[in-house]
């Protein structure tokens, strides 16, 4: 991972997500390999309290004390990072009022709705400055209005250049915000930016609607050795890897034939489908 | 002290146990309704006078002598709760990804176990020798009763170490369960051996005299410091997560 980055952790169930994040968070031990944060070496034992130090932890369950209000937890836990009570104060107001959660300062976690809850708990993982924040599915099992405040917060944190390791089931989630994904099932599948491992399935098509296709089109197409290209009226498809580079390219050529076009469309894998893909190649 | 951080720990789990109002009721009532009990025993067994000093040890000294069983009851309660609460409520996970040291956990949750118990149980104790004080002078004893040295050694010296032995053993309890029941019930029976020193007593096989007392307090001193090392070392914080099932 990349200093301000936010990398994705995609996969099915069981795949290992919460545990890598255990892990690399020091709370389990590694059976094998190695993992660094920052200068630390995961697995040394002298390096984990600071590990510790350095990042924050947005379990997959929110874990807030119910009986404690919303600013005591984050308060609480202010201490527990060594904060000084004046740098508390200020970063659990500063917290508080950028969730929405001010007004509520004084309410018991356990009154909190489940979006008020994983907000509290982003805060808490927020509340010493970590270098690396660790998020354990922080949208499953919120309706689609917390789900979104949650994810806008986010890309609130990723805009700030916040170093964020977020583990999703969520594709849609992954590809909004994560700078690259990695996709998981037991090992590690594939890793790349979001563009890269939807190329990596070669399912991409670009198909071309012309008012005519004639054959003057044709051969100046064959001088660009495409895959597949294939006609279907006075329509064109073709097989491409790369639609930003290639596509200009076909454009241009159709255009100094004379053609006429009516419309591009880039058709084929998309993330699930790189995923899907990635996780039955695992399986077999 | 407000900078060390077990105590920190310990502040918050006053506040969360102060909310919990069973453990709340049951931890401080107890102390109080055994002191009435006693009480009222003290009354009946003076209502034809005075008893003799050797009847009026045995009798008084042996309620004392149940603060200490009390003692070594009362904090299991929370110590069970200590860390399979933690667990349950699933604010373990978060807790162990602090910079927290395993030492500064286990002693804030001690020392949160440790003192609502003991205050609750002194006062409880303060509560009975004041009373049977009145009703004994009353009654035509010439001096007062309590407090005294064996009240003292009982009270002071073997209460705090029968709680300590309670608490460690919760602890190590509280790692071994997946539920709080399951943590005080066996924590809970750290009450035996204290239970033991009250029947032999009651019973004159042993005399609470103040050696003996101190005696007793050293053997479970010399215990209290061995379930220190035990607990210290099945706390695996990197195998909390995974193995406490």
């Amino acid at each position: 991972m990349e200093k301000g980055e936010v990398f994705g952790f995609l996969g099915p169930n069981g795949a290992g997500k919460t545990t890598t994040v255990r892990m690399l968070c020091c709370l389990i031990s590694k059976t094998s390999g190695t993992a660094k944060i920052g200068d630390y070496e995961i697995g040394n034992p002298e390096d984990a309290l600071k590990i510790r130090k350095i990042i924050g932890l947005v379990p997959d369950s929110v874990g807030l004390y119910e009986s404690l209000t919303a600013y005591e937890n984050l308060d609480y836990y202010g201490t527990l990072y060594r904060r000084t009570e004046a740098e508390r104060k200020e970063s659990n107001e500063y917290f508080l009022k950028l969730l929405g959660l001010w007004d509520k300062k004084d309410a018991l976690a356990g009154t909190f709705s489940k979006g008020m809850k994983q907000k509290l708990a982003i805060a808490r993982a927020l509340i010493h400055d970590p270098e690396v924040l660790f998020m354990d599915e922080p949208t499953a099992n919120l309706d689609p209005e917390a789900a979104k405040a949650v994810r806008e917060f986010i890309l609130q944190l990723k805009k700030e250049k916040k170093t964020i390791f977020l583990n999703t089931h969520n594709l849609d989630e992954a590809q909004r915000i994560c700078d690259r994904i990695a996709i998981l099932n037991t090992k590690l599948m594939a890793v790349g930016t979001p563009q890269e491992l939807e190329r990596s399935v070669h399912g991409r098509k670009t198909v071309i609607q012309l008012r005519q296709v004639d054959e003057a089109i044709l051969e100046s197409l064959k001088k660009l050795h495409l895959q597949n290209l294939a006609r279907e009226g006075n329509k064109l498809t073709v097989d491409i890897v790369n639609p930003e580079d290639e596509n200009p390219d076909i454009v241009s050529a159709i255009d100094a034939a004379g053609g006429r076009i009516e419309t591009v469309t880039v058709i084929g894998s998309s993330l699930e489908e790189a995923y899907l893909k990635l996780v039955k190649e695992n399986k077999q | 002290m407000t900078d060390w951080m077990p105590w920190k720990i310990a502040r918050k789990e006053l506040k969360v146990i102060s909310r919990k109002k069973s453990i709340m009721f049951y931890t401080i009532a107890l102390p109080f309704l055994l002191a009435a009990l006693f009480s009222l025993v003290i009354r009946n067994q003076v209502a034809s006078g005075i008893p003799s000093t050797p009847q009026l040890q045995l009798g008084t000294e042996s309620i004392v002598y149940f603060f200490v069983v009390l003692a070594s009851v009362l904090p299991s309660t929370i110590a069970g709760y200590s860390i399979v609460g933690e667990k349950i409520e699933k604010t373990l996970e978060p807790l162990l990804a602090t910079p927290t040291t395993d030492g500064e956990i286990l002693l804030g949750k001690s020392l949160a176990a440790f003192l609502p118990p003991m205050l609750s149980m002194w006062a409880g104790a303060s509560t009975f020798m004041a009373v049977a004080d009145y009703i004994l002078r009353n009654a035509g004893l010439s001096y007062y009763y309590f407090p005294n040295w064996n009240a003292g050694v009982m009270l002071l010296i073997l209460a705090p170490l029968a709680a300590v032995f309670s608490i460690e053993a919760g602890v190590l309890a509280s790692s071994r369960v997946t539920d709080v029941r399951g943590a005080n019930q066996i924590a809970g029976l750290m009450f035996v051996p204290f239970m033991a020193v009250f029947v032999a007593g009651l019973e004159g096989i042993i005399a609470l005299s103040v050696s003996n007392l101190l005696i007793f307090a050293g053997g479970v001193a010399i215990f209290d410091v061995a379930l220190y090392f035990v607990s210290k070392g099945t706390f695996r914080r990197e195998e909390i997560l995974t193995k406490w099932k």
